[in-house]
Order: structure tokens, then C-alpha cells, then sequence
């Protein structure tokens, strides 16, 4: 059982929760979204800014939410920046297919090895929208949605 | 009537098959049963049986079997209103659990008794299913919903009770014990200061019916809802005591059969008695469940229950306070056995998740009472609730898995 707890709970997700990059509300962005995890009550606000040739030049967020939730937040922030938008729906769902154990679609990059940190959540099915919550808040961000819940 | 056994835990567990596994390879330390109880081998006997040798519809079958179960489902009734101490089983509504319960009151004495200006009163203490319902009362009248406040240690406050009460209150819903703290509301003091400007009063007694005897006309309560599976019964059986004083004088809630005198496309005439709000072939078994788990637990001294439990609640308390940066949530002087607590720097899903791998079962999220959670400031706890089955090794495993998050959290 520790196993499975040590592979969730890995020091560099511990390190994310408790030191979260990219994490506040800039000054200005040009998409911007809420998600909201009603099982739970938390919360994500994602702050994007997109460049005019739809490249994410800027991305942070705030809320309140598990170690998991906050974790995934932060290593998505320092993953989507510098990419596009088709790159970034195209992470969103590699990242889902991961943590809900359908299938690897993960590329052997670096980003792809960032993104397999989390890869412990699939034997958490209770944990899976902790983990997903801020990327489909950016995935709304993206088309204008200004709210998200995991329901 | 059964004999009152003494009471043993390690016997009382011995009636519950699902002690008998492992989870995670680890003793199942089960402290999440005022979400839902556990079920005991009576429970189990009398739902096998209902299905297997006595099943049939209910009323009006004039063959054997139908009468046998109608039998049995009028039985389990008589069983409620007796344990209740109601003084008619016409008092005794089977709903589908205790937010149907509610929603049948605010819907129905809703329509009959509330009007543009009115107000209904209820407390920050409230599980959703006794604050939404009123909600959408209110708003179809026009009126508007209340509460009253409690303090840091989650005390309802009846100071203020008595100066929200006014001549625009026209019901009272109040919960018994706080699903989320623990808190017992002193009900009869809250039932006696309503009727004294003659408002009726509901009293959700879900988590308190499987921890303490209510007597209905003791409290003097116009309405008493409860719900069977945190009462060690099924799940899909609720109950709805209402003095006949308002059954009489309320509206149907749903329409079906059962619920009639007489139908034309012209007019239909309602049943009376408990018949008028139950629409519909009923949750038969799960009705025969519900009168078994009380048999069961009647089978106990209620005080010899109370002792165990309120002697478990200190030394959780007691073991849970001696541990650093942890903090219980709720301490009311009057708490039935429910710790809510919060480790510091640590989401309570994640205490969740950890401690489930330790066999421990608590329920972390807002317990379905957000303004509570509000008004504590956390978005969640995590919540340890026990029952009559529990024994110090579960919380000695509770106070270790504790231990183990933190040390995961270090």
C-alpha cells in the first residue's frame, strides 16, 4: 500500500503543493476561467494570456485544493507556457488519458516525463478530477468558457 | 419485545458481516456511519426474507402472499410509530430517506401555510437537504429563509434563536445533532419557545435516531424526519412522523396510486391518514429492513449506548488533541460521537486518500453543510463518525493513520 501512496505522493508533488509556481492573480490576461470541484468544494482560477499568434505567453492561477489538485495546477502552468493552442488541447489530453489509465499517449519528452508525474492517480479513480480540474480550466479558458465544474 | 442484552462491542461486531474482510490487506476501521451505517445479520435476514418467501405488492392483493407482505410493511410501521412513541401510525409516513421527508414538508405545509413576507427559521448547523428544500419553498411564496448563528465551539445560540423567532416565522427547521460537528441542539428547549408563538417545528433526527431514544411527544415536535440506512437499515427508506393536527390539513405531495379514495377524470378524492403522501407502490423490503434495525436496536439499552460512545468521543478527543497541528472542528459541550478535524497544512482529501490505505474510512469534503464550513472557514474537514460498533482500536488506527499523513506531509 505504501507503494502506491509513495508513487502519489512523490516528493516533487509535495514540493509543487507547498510551493506552487506561477500561483496568483496577474495584473492583466486575456482568457480566464473558473473550475470548481463540487464534491469537494475546491477551487481554480486559471489566468491565461494568448499571443495574437495563439501561443501561451503567460499562464497562472490561484484557488483553494488538495495537494493533487495544487500540484497539477502548477506543473500544467510551467508545461503549457511557449506552447500553442492546438499543442495545448493536444497535452490536456494525453495528461487525460494517463490519469484515467485508458491508455499512454505520453511522448518520451521532457514534458511527457513531467506529466508522468502524476501518473499515480490512476490507482486513486477517487483522485482523477483533483488532478484534472485546472487542465480543463485552461481547456475552457481556451473556448471562452468562463466556468468549469468536474461534473 | 426483545431482551435487552448487555452490552459487549466485540459481540455487537460479531453481528456485522462486514468486519469479517480486509482492506488493503488492513482491519477495516470503519468510522464513516454518519454517512451510512453498517448493516446487521437481523437487517440482512429480514431483507433476504422479504424477497425470498414473502415477497409480494402491498394492499389491496387478496392473495397470500401479497397479505403477508402487506404484513410485514404495515408491521415495520407499527415498529416506527412505537419506537417513536407516536401517538397513531397514521403519524407514520415512509418516504424515500429524509430529504424526501423535508422536501414533502416544505412542498406541501408550503403551499398550505406560507405567503409573500413570511420567514422560515432555520440554523448555520443545517445539512443542505434541510436548508435547499425550504429555498424552494420560499421562493415559490415569497418568503424568505433565516438562520440562526452558533459560535466558535459550533454552539446553536438560543439568544438568538428566540430573537429571530418573530410573528412572520411559520416554521422552525431545525437539525437534532450536526452531521458535520457533532453538535446536539437542545431541541425540546428550541420545540417549547416556537410553540409558544405558535410555530410547529421539523427536526431532522437523522444523525441522532441511531444514537439516542427520541420520544416525539416528549419533544412535542410537529414534524420528525429521519432516514433508515443511518439507522443500520436499507438505503431507500426514509420516514416522516407529522402530527395528524397537520397531516389533516396539508395537501397531497405527489399523486399515484395508493394515495386515493376515489378517482374520476372529473375529481379525485385523497386518502387519509398516512396513505395521502405515499404515491406509488412503496420501498416495501427496504420498510421491513427499516422495523428490523430498530428491533435490533432495541435490543440495547439506548443509555448503555450512549455511554459507549460518548466514552469513545472523549478518548478520540482526548488522543486527536495530543497530536500537533491537528484541530478538531466543533466542540460543543453536548456532541454526539463525531470529530470533524483538519490537519494543518494538509487537504483533508489527501488525509482522506492516505488514511484509507490504512483501512481507516472517514468522510473528508464539506459533509454537505457549506454555510458551516463557511462560517468555520475551511472549504472541508475530514470526519470521523462512530456507531454503536466501534471500539478503541479503531481510534488508536485512526490516531496512527493520522500520524502516517503527517509524516507523508513532514
Amino acid at each position: 500500500m505504501m507503494e502506491s501512496l509513495k508513487e502519489l505522493y512523490q516528493e516533487v508533488i509535495l514540493d509543487h503543493s507547498r510551493h506552487p509556481r506561477n500561483f496568483g492573480k496577474p495584473e492583466a490576461c486575456t482568457h480566464e476561467a473558473h473550475g470548481y470541484n463540487p464534491l469537494c468544494g475546491d477551487t481554480v482560477n486559471i489566468y491565461l494570456s494568448l499571443s495574437t499568434d495563439e501561443v501561451v505567453e503567460d499562464l497562472f492561477f490561484d484557488g483553494k485544493g488538495c495537494a493533487i489538485s495544487i500540484a497539477s495546477a502548477s506543473m500544467m502552468t510551467e508545461i503549457l507556457k511557449n506552447k500553442t493552442r492546438s499543442e495545448t488541447e493536444e497535452i490536456f489530453e494525453q495528461f487525460r488519458n494517463l490519469v484515467t489509465g485508458d491508455k499512454d499517449t505520453v511522448p518520451e519528452t521532457e514534458d511527457g516525463e513531467r506529466l508522468r508525474v502524476l501518473a499515480g492517480v490512476k490507482q486513486f479513480p477517487m483522485r482523477v478530477k483533483c488532478a484534472t480540474l485546472p487542465w480543463h480550466a485552461v481547456h475552457s479558458a481556451l473556448n471562452d468558457q468562463t466556468d468549469t465544474t468536474t461534473e | 419485545m426483545n431482551e435487552i442484552k448487555s452490552f459487549d462491542v466485540e459481540r455487537i461486531r460479531q453481528d456485522f458481516p462486514i468486519f469479517n474482510q480486509k482492506i488493503h490487506g488492513k482491519r477495516l476501521t470503519f468510522l464513516d456511519s454518519g454517512a451510512s451505517a453498517q448493516k446487521p445479520q437481523a437487517v440482512l435476514d429480514a431483507v433476504q426474507n422479504a424477497y425470498a418467501v414473502t415477497y409480494a405488492n402491498v394492499h389491496r392483493g387478496v392473495h397470500h402472499l401479497s397479505q403477508q407482505s402487506t404484513e410485514l410493511y404495515e408491521n415495520a410501521r407499527e415498529t416506527v410509530c412505537a419506537h417513536l412513541n407516536a401517538k397513531s401510525i397514521d403519524e407514520i409516513i415512509f418516504t424515500k430517506n429524509t430529504t424526501e421527508a423535508i422536501n414533502l414538508v416544505a412542498q406541501s405545509y408550503g403551499q398550505m401555510a406560507l405567503k409573500e413576507g413570511d420567514e422560515i427559521l432555520l440554523s448555520y448547523l443545517e445539512h443542505h437537504s434541510n436548508i435547499v428544500p425550504w429555498q424552494l419553498a420560499a421562493e415559490k411564496a415569497g418568503a424568505t429563509v433565516k438562520a440562526v448563528p452558533i459560535d466558535e465551539n459550533g454552539e446553536f445560540l438560543m439568544e438568538e434563536y428566540l430573537k429571530l423567532l418573530s410573528p412572520k416565522t411559520k416554521i422552525v427547521a431545525i437539525t437534532h445533532i450536526s452531521n458535520a460537528i457533532g453538535t446536539i441542539v437542545p431541541v425540546k428547549e428550541v420545540i417549547e419557545a416556537a410553540h409558544n408563538m405558535e410555530i410547529p417545528v421539523l427536526i431532522d433526527g437523522s444523525q441522532a435516531m441511531p444514537h439516542m431514544k427520541v420520544d416525539v411527544q416528549d419533544l412535542d415536535a410537529d414534524f420528525y424526519v429521519f432516514t433508515g440506512h443511518k439507522v443500520f437499515a436499507p438505503t431507500g427508506i426514509g420516514v416522516l412522523y407529522g402530527k395528524n393536527e397537520w397531516l389533516e390539513k396539508m395537501p397531497p405531495y405527489q399523486g399515484g396510486g395508493d394515495m386515493i379514495n376515489r378517482v374520476t377524470f372529473e375529481k379525485t378524492t385523497y386518502a387519509t391518514g398516512h396513505s395521502k403522501f405515499e404515491a406509488g407502490t412503496p420501498p416495501i423490503v427496504q420498510a421491513i429492513g427499516l422495523g428490523a434495525a430498530i428491533e435490533y436496536l432495541n435490543g440495547f439499552d439506548f443509555d448503555a449506548i450512549a455511554a459507549h460512545e460518548q466514552s469513545l468521543l472523549a478518548y478520540a478527543t482526548e488522543q486527536i488533541s495530543l497530536l500537533n497541528s491537528v484541530n478538531i472542528i466543533g466542540q460543543a459541550k453536548e456532541k454526539a460521537a463525531i470529530i470533524s478535524f483538519t490537519i494543518e497544512g494538509v487537504h483533508p482529501h489527501d488525509i482522506g486518500t492516505i488514511v484509507d490505505q490504512a483501512g481507516v474510512a472517514v468522510r473528508v469534503g464539506h459533509h454537505c453543510a457549506q454555510p458551516l464550513m463557511d462560517f468555520f472557514d475551511v472549504p472541508s474537514t475530514a470526519r470521523a463518525s462512530m456507531a454503536l460498533y466501534n471500539n478503541r482500536e479503531d481510534i488508536d488506527a485512526l490516531v496512527g493513520s493520522i500520524k502516517m499523513v503527517q509524516e507523508f506531509f513532514g
